[in-house]
């Protein structure tokens, strides 16, 4: 099997693998418990905890990481929870967000928020300039992604923070770091995190939560995690977290460019073919290919190659995020993510950018 | 008890009909629990064996002993309830209490047995039906006397003889009295398995497996024939038509899913046709492999084709275009939603349990290659010129590309 769907899941490092089992052998015991079993699990949280703060820039500020079950939640937690009680009623947000973040706008601007969606393809300069000539002093949130999910396509947020924080600071930002934790710089007041893209399991994820910066809790229950996300803490799928965390470093991101470069090239010798993706993270690459998405997905598929197509559903629904880029029509129709996990080899590249020729001169037309 | 529907106008064949209603419904429920089987007054009486005799209902284990009349005897009796409302051939299902036919026992067994229904219940009334004449109370006394028992027992009830909540049925029959709080309407229909066999031309979408459902409530056999184009068409696609084969079977007994790979053929006409012509030639296409499926059926062959068309649908729907695919078949083609809009089909889709599949977001055969301007009148004769452009060989070959699952 080639595994080229690492942005919807990567494939489960061995360090989290054997971090997940050790705790679920060992570990078991609810880390709320008083006895030595419940102390020990939840030093391993409160471990894993300091581990993923200590990797979010501008660590040294005063701040809390709940976990959560994953990014969508922490991004509801995030945005439907925090802006209600604070000044301003304007929302600055972008056009390439995940549906977990654009929905729960969509949500606030029902309640009478006044919502302003950008387009990386307008403003005419660098996007990061362009959102912050959006933000006010009427401006309660601004939430922006690090990285697209379906391009790649990168967005310094670690800039905007800093800049929208001395102009406005009481302005909240947000950032849903699902794509960009560990492969960028990301900062925040609230920050969003998943596990299962960085080589964690899926089922859990992270919220940062900066010093000052009140959200109530969308659940009830015990006092876990300050009350803010009620619910036994599943601590193994942290621990996992946590490792998957160690053992990612640079050179999995030099890797990662390695193998997008290699991919450009190939693709830049088949005819026809147009790169989507620009200005972002190495270990996505979206391009279209003159053939129906879900048709070389399937035909992919077939020689057990696992790729995305762009846009999210077989039936009519195109890609929401791919016209902010001003990729517009058939390319919309024919879009293809390849995104990359550490076991992709150049050798699969290689068997990849065969198959995708096969499939172009069968399929195009 | 299950009331037969149309059955109990059957004449001189009535036997062939219940002895298969039988058959049908030991197939859904033998599972679930030792049953008997009494055919008599056009009912088929369903008795849970409990190693009691069921003329002597003084030892039969009343529900009513137990407090309740939901689990009798450890039998899941709601899942054999649901069960039987999916047989074809039964016009109402009715839990009944069996007791001898004396009004003191029917009162002793039948005021305890019903609480269950009557306690949550604020108004009821009594209907009683008196088949056996010698019976001493006439029915309207049944109804007044065994009324006035129940006000007695539960005191918070009231009549209501138009708007009741529960009605208490009281039948005093040949052989026994049934005291009765829970009678459903049945499937309705004819049992499967007494008209015949057809292959029902099954995509997916809403309306085939509509069609289908309604042949078989015609007593028809079915099986399925489905065509997939991958990579053009995804395995989900595939899992869908299981998943509704599945569901159908619940109603149409045992299917046979006959699978066939129509890519080679779909791109060959995509080649070889005008683009307007695609999907006529495709739906003949479809008819004519059919066809070949039924002619090596062997004996006890397929008698119809069956298709869920409604007329003006889509473009191969259209008059002209069903001239088009008749004349490739074989067979007679059935088609039980022709004057029905979508609406209604709907609704019968989603009663029987295969909306959700069928409206899962997934390609199938019909919507891949689809032509900007499919021709809405297509001509017979222009139609078959363009065939001879199509190698033959694919429909003969047909069983090379084509995988067999059973469901039910």
């Amino acid at each position: 099997m080639l595994y080229f769907d690492n942005a919807a899941s990567a494939k489960p490092c061995e360090e989290a693998i054997a971090a997940l089992s050790k705790v679920l052998t060992s570990n078991y015991a609810n880390p709320s418990a008083l006895h030595k079993g419940g102390i020990e699990a939840e030093k391993i949280i409160t471990d894993s905890r300091e581990n993923l703060l200590s990797r979010l820039s501008g660590f040294g500020k005063k701040g809390s990481l709940i976990f959560t079950s994953g990014a969508t939640e922490s991004n509801s937690l995030a945005l439907l929870n925090s802006v209600k009680s604070r000044k301003g009623n304007r929302i600055v947000t972008t056009a390439t967000e995940h549906p977990s973040v654009s929905r729960a706008v969509d949500k606030l601007a029902q309640e009478g928020f006044e919502v302003v969606r950008l387009s990386p393809k307008d403003g005419g300069g660098r996007f990061e300039e362009y959102i912050i000539e959006n933000v006010d002093d009427n401006t309660v949130m601004v939430s922006v992604t690090s990285v697209c999910g379906e391009t790649g396509f990168l967005t310094d947020v670690d800039f905007l923070y800093r800049e929208i924080k001395r102009r406005f600071p009481d302005c909240l930002f947000h950032t849903d770091g699902a794509q960009g934790f560990l492969k960028t710089n990301i900062n925040g007041d609230l920050i969003s995190l998943s596990a299962h893209k960085i080589g964690g399991v899926a089922g859990v994820g992270g919220l940062f939560i900066n010093e000052g910066v009140r959200v109530t809790p969308q659940m009830f229950g015990g006092e876990q995690q300050k009350g803010v996300r009620p619910g036994t803490e599943p601590t193994a799928l942290i621990a996992a977290f946590s490792a998957a965390t160690d053992s990612y470093c640079g050179e999995i991101n030099l890797h990662f460019k390695e193998l997008n470069e290699r991919l450009r090239r190939g693709l830049e010798n088949l005819p026809n073919i147009k790169i989507n993706s620009r200005d972002g993270v190495y270990n996505i690459l979206n391009f279209s290919c003159g053939v129906k998405s879900e048709i070389m997905l399937h035909f992919l598929a077939e020689k057990n190659i696992y790729v995305s197509s762009g846009s999210a559903c077989a039936r009519g629904k195109k890609s929401q995020i791919l016209p902010a880029f001003g990729i517009g029509g058939q390319d919309i129709d024919s879009a293809l993510r390849v995104s990359f996990g550490r076991q992709n080899t150049f050798d699969e590249v290689a068997v990849f950018l065969e198959t995708l020729e096969e499939g172009i001169k069968r399929f195009r037309r | 008890m299950a009331k037969y529907g149309e059955i109990a106008l059957k004449g001189n064949n009535k036997r062939i009909f219940e002895e298969q209603l039988v058959t049908n419904v030991k197939r859904r429920i033998s599972s679930l629990g030792e049953f008997r089987y009494e055919r008599h007054q056009s009912t088929l009486y369903i008795t849970p064996v409990l190693g009691n005799n069921f003329e002597n209902s003084q030892n039969h284990p009343t529900p009513a002993s137990a407090g309740t009349n939901i689990a009798c005897g450890g039998l899941p009796v709601d899942e054999i309830e649901r069960r039987l409302l999916t047989v074809f051939g039964i016009g109402a299902v009715q839990r009944s209490l069996p007791a001898s036919k004396d009004y003191g026992e029917i009162v002793r067994l039948g005021i305890p047995y019903l609480k269950e229904r009557l306690m949550p219940a604020k108004c009821f009334k009594v209907d009683a039906k008196r088949a056996d004449k010698t019976f001493p109370m006439n029915s309207m006394e049944l109804m007044r006397e065994f009324g006035a028992k129940v006000l007695e027992a539960y005191p918070h009830l009231e009549v209501d003889v138009h708007n009741p909540d529960v009605t208490v049925r009281i039948e005093i029959r040949d052989k026994n009295a049934f005291v009765c709080a829970d009678r459903l309407k049945g499937a309705g229909g004819i049992p499967v398995g007494t008209s015949g066999k057809a292959l029902v031309l099954l995509s997916g979408g809403i309306d085939s497996p509509v069609a289908a459902y309604m042949m078989a409530k015609r007593g028809m056999s079915l099986d399925m024939l489905h065509f997939q184009s991958p990579p053009y068409t995804s395995e989900r696609a595939l899992m869908k038509v299981e998943s509704l084969c599945e569901r159908l079977s619940e109603y149409c007994g045992e299917i046979k899913l006959f699978n066939v790979n129509l890519t080679e053929a779909q791109e060959e006409i995509r080649d070889v046709c005008p683009e307007e012509y695609m999907t006529v030639i495709l739906r003949r296409l479809m008819v004519k492999i059919a066809g070949k499926v039924c002619e090596n059926s062997g004996k006890r062959g397929y008698s119809a084709l069956i298709t869920g068309e409604s007329v003006g649908q889509v473009a191969s729907q259209t008059p002209a275009a069903i001239i088009c695919t008749d004349d490739a078949a074989n067979l007679p083609i059935y088609r039980p939603l022709i004057g029905m809009d979508k609406i209604e089909i709907t609704a019968i889709a989603r009663r029987i349990n295969t909306f959700d599949v069928s409206t899962l977001p997934y390609e199938d055969c019909c919507t891949v290659f689809t032509p900007r301007r499919p021709k809405l009148k297509p001509s017979l004769a222009e139609v078959k010129k363009l065939e001879e452009r199509l190698n033959p060989d694919f429909i003969e070959n047909y069983s090379e590309n084509m995988e067999i699952k059973r469901f039910g």
